[in-house]
């Protein structure tokens, strides 16, 4: 019981972040018909935007050290400190999740960049060519970070308070075996809040009721006078600001490289395709599902039965999907299907 | 008829295909690609490439999991090193059949769906077939540390027949050691037999539907035409070519490990075919050539290298041209395959092949326009673009 239960919990962080990037697919496709092979691009570029921040705030100056007497040494007081004192401390100490505030606008100008300048001539280009050019751009993204960054993961730490682990198991009296890092934790009620508005944003806005009808008739929508276009690609700096977020948070459980957006692009594609293409619900219920599925087959005692199952867990899942229902979970009839 | 069944342009086509290839390590030399390594690599992708056009290009499926069936004849002929014999003819026979094989079961799968369904299944698969290489197949992969041919290994042919080499095993072809120029040979060889194949395949009425299937497959299916077993034929064979191009990447150099099945792979020879030219005879190989030269040269660079380059011009000016130049080259090269594989999707989807007929048809439609008016000449684009 115990076992299961933190099983189902470790799969919800990662499936938060499948599902937050499925999303954000999804919402291109249903709305641009753009297969985006660069999305896991801009979840690396928002993993990149915490990276940033924090090294902002930490640019240091050279200080003598007083401690040491023999000879001259020299350590690095981040500017930050020096200026406020504690303050600036814990402000650094809080660099994840601040730099939040740094990512939104970021992405948000990032996906209306990559929209306007590239993927606009692509509408009407083939699937084949959609996902080669995007391919493409993940490809140079990555690597300009790469550049930038060097190869090696950059260490983003949680802030201290909540660096630790929480006793789960005691809030539902279930024993002491159940231990979970608040980091994750946070990052699950996130990607609900996330999740939670976007939904809300096309549910309850003018703006957002025009894009669920665009979707579901483009050319009705363009007829009756709205232009269509812009909306979408509002929509498309959406996606980014989602992708961008779920990369900001990841970086406390996972030190961010420059190739973790291809790492999680291949996992979201398959969590779309099982939730169904061009579905939203779909896209998040298969990215939690997923998630927890695979959590699941990497507990020992599944291992010992089924050898590597933690491996291919999520592409035997998206194979048997595929095989029995078509349209994915809950794919709508004529999507993709030409 | 005639010449190996060929018709008289394509029995020119061949024999031109085959001297140039057989060539290569004269008239490559003035480009500095005249060494053995980088010619295999050449014949090696480039038959890898034909394979995957064959699929691609014709039938218009794009498989994102190629790089499992190279993986697995890697595999397959690294055993058949260790088992049987040093001798390269088994190791190709079943590094290409077990690929074949392979390429059966998921063919059979994947080909249920189209689109980017199709890439997603195909995808999943190679994923897979990773995965497991790297774990639980251990036994038989050797994990991350690569399956390689020890000395003290069975090579039950080769111990009856009493012939064991000294030294490190090198793969050999009755007597020939396949290193150097003798493995280009032998790649060579199989490259041109491929060819030989694909231009039948393009030629042939299993061509012709293949490329019905591409172009509309409802209406093949309305027409009363099960297109499924055409499909996975020719899946099956694509696959094979894959297979045989990793059998030969053992041959010149007897490891293999599990990353060359990774998706990234898969990604490479999409991007060949595509800078060549989908659906053509000639174009994925010289994209295979155009980004193996490229890669071999650029990653080659580094700063003192391009200070050399660009040593004619003013010092400031030299400076500015290697700070901008070399995030392109040495450990960056991928920066510049990302951004050339966009230019090309973008700017010229055929791919260099019909870039260059682009090229020769202005030239010609000027020449013609100049002599009897622009009229004929379009008609003679017309004829020229079918004919490709």
């Amino acid at each position: 019981m115990d076992a299961i239960f933190l099983q189902i919990l470790n799969g919800l962080d990662k499936g938060g972040a499948y599902a937050l990037i499925a999303l954000g697919l999804t919402l291109v496709f249903g709305t641009l018909g753009v297969v985006n092979f660069a999305h896991g691009a801009l979840f690396m570029l928002g993993a990149f935007c915490a990276v940033t921040f924090q090294k902002l705030l930490t640019l240091s100056k050279q200080v003598k050290d007083e401690s040491i007497t023999f000879f001259d040494a020299y350590k690095e007081i981040p500017y930050l400190e020096i200026w406020l004192g504690d303050t600036g401390a814990a402000i650094i100490d809080w660099a994840v999740p601040l730099s939040i505030f740094m990512a939104i606008p970021v992405m948000l100008v990032i996906g209306l960049i990559m929209e306007r300048g590239l993927i606009q001539y692509f509408y009407k280009r083939s699937h084949a060519e959609q996902i080669l050019v995007t391919f493409g751009l993940a490809i140079v993204l990555q690597e300009i970070v790469k550049s930038f960054f060097g190869a090696n993961p950059i260490p983003t730490p949680a802030p201290d308070i909540i660096a630790g682990s929480a006793n789960v198991g005691a809030w539902f009296g279930l024993g002491d075996s159940v231990v979970y890092p608040y980091w994750r934790m946070i990052y699950l009620v996130f990607a609900l809040i996330v999740i939670g508005s976007v939904f809300a944003f096309l549910q309850f806005t003018t703006f957002g009721m025009v894009v669920r009808a665009g979707m579901a008739d483009r050319e009705t929508v363009t007829l009756l006078g709205i232009d269509v276009e812009r909306r979408f690609t509002i929509v498309f700096g959406i996606a980014a600001i989602v992708a961008g977020l779920a990369g900001v948070m990841y970086t406390p459980i996972l030190p961010p490289d420059y190739h973790i957006g291809m790492d999680f692009l291949v996992l979201s594609f398959v969590v779309v395709v099982v939730g169904g293409m061009g579905s939203l619900p779909g896209a998040v219920a298969a990215g939690f599902l997923l998630g927890i599925l695979q959590s699941f087959a990497s507990m020992n005692e599944i291992k010992s039965i089924f050898p590597g199952i933690d491996q291919i867990i999520i592409y035997l899942v998206a194979v048997v999907v595929l095989l029995v229902r078509p349209r994915g979970l809950m794919g709508r009839k004529g999507v993709m299907e030409d | 008829m005639g010449f190996f069944k060929l018709s008289a342009r394509d029995a020119l086509l061949m024999v031109i295909f085959a001297a140039a290839v057989l060539l290569a390590p004269i008239w490559l030399k003035p480009f500095g690609a005249a060494y053995p390594d980088l010619l295999q690599k050449f014949a090696i992708f480039g038959l890898f490439a034909i394979g995957f056009n064959i699929l691609f290009g014709l039938t218009g499926y794009l498989s994102f999991g190629h790089a499992a069936f190279l993986g697995i004849g890697s595999y397959t002929a690294v055993w058949s090193f260790k088992l049987l014999s040093m001798n390269v003819i088994p190791a190709v026979i079943f590094g290409t059949l077990t690929a074949g094989l392979l390429a059966v079961l998921i063919g059979f799968v994947s080909l249920r769906r189209t689109g980017i369904y199709f890439s997603i299944l195909t995808l999943a698969f190679a994923q897979m077939c990773y995965n497991l290489a790297y774990s639980v197949l251990t036994p038989i992969t050797n994990g991350e540390t690569g399956l390689r041919v020890l000395r003290d290994d069975p090579m039950v042919l080769d111990r009856a027949v009493g012939v064991i080499q000294e030294g490190s095993p090198i793969g050999d072809f009755f007597g020939w050691q396949m290193q150097g120029f003798p493995a280009f040979y032998f790649c060579a060889a199989m490259l041109i037999i491929g060819f030989y194949v694909s231009l039948r395949i393009f030629r042939s009425p299993f061509g012709l539907k293949l490329r019905a299937i591409k172009s509309n497959q409802t209406r093949m299916r309305y027409t009363g035409f099960n297109t499924r077993p055409y499909l996975l034929l020719a899946f099956v064979i694509s696959g094979m070519y894959a297979g045989m191009a990793g059998t030969l990447m053992v041959v010149t150099d007897p490891l293999a490990g599990a990353e060359r099945m990774q998706w990234t792979a898969s990604g490479e020879v999409v991007l060949m075919t595509i800078l060549g030219g989908v659906g053509t005879l000639l174009g994925p190989i010289l994209g295979a050539v155009l980004i193996k030269y490229f890669e071999n040269i650029f990653s080659a660079f580094n700063t003192d290298v391009l200070h050399d380059v660009f040593s004619f011009m003013p010092d400031w000016l030299e400076n500015f041209f290697v700070t901008i130049v070399h995030p392109f080259v040495g450990e960056g090269w991928h920066l510049t395959l990302g951004t050339l594989f966009m230019v090309i999707v973008i700017f010229l989807p055929g791919g260099l092949v019909e870039g260059f007929n682009r090229l020769f048809q202005r030239r010609k439609k000027k020449a013609s326009s100049e002599a009897a008016g622009s009229r004929v000449a379009t008609g003679g684009e017309k004829q020229a673009t079918a004919e490709n």
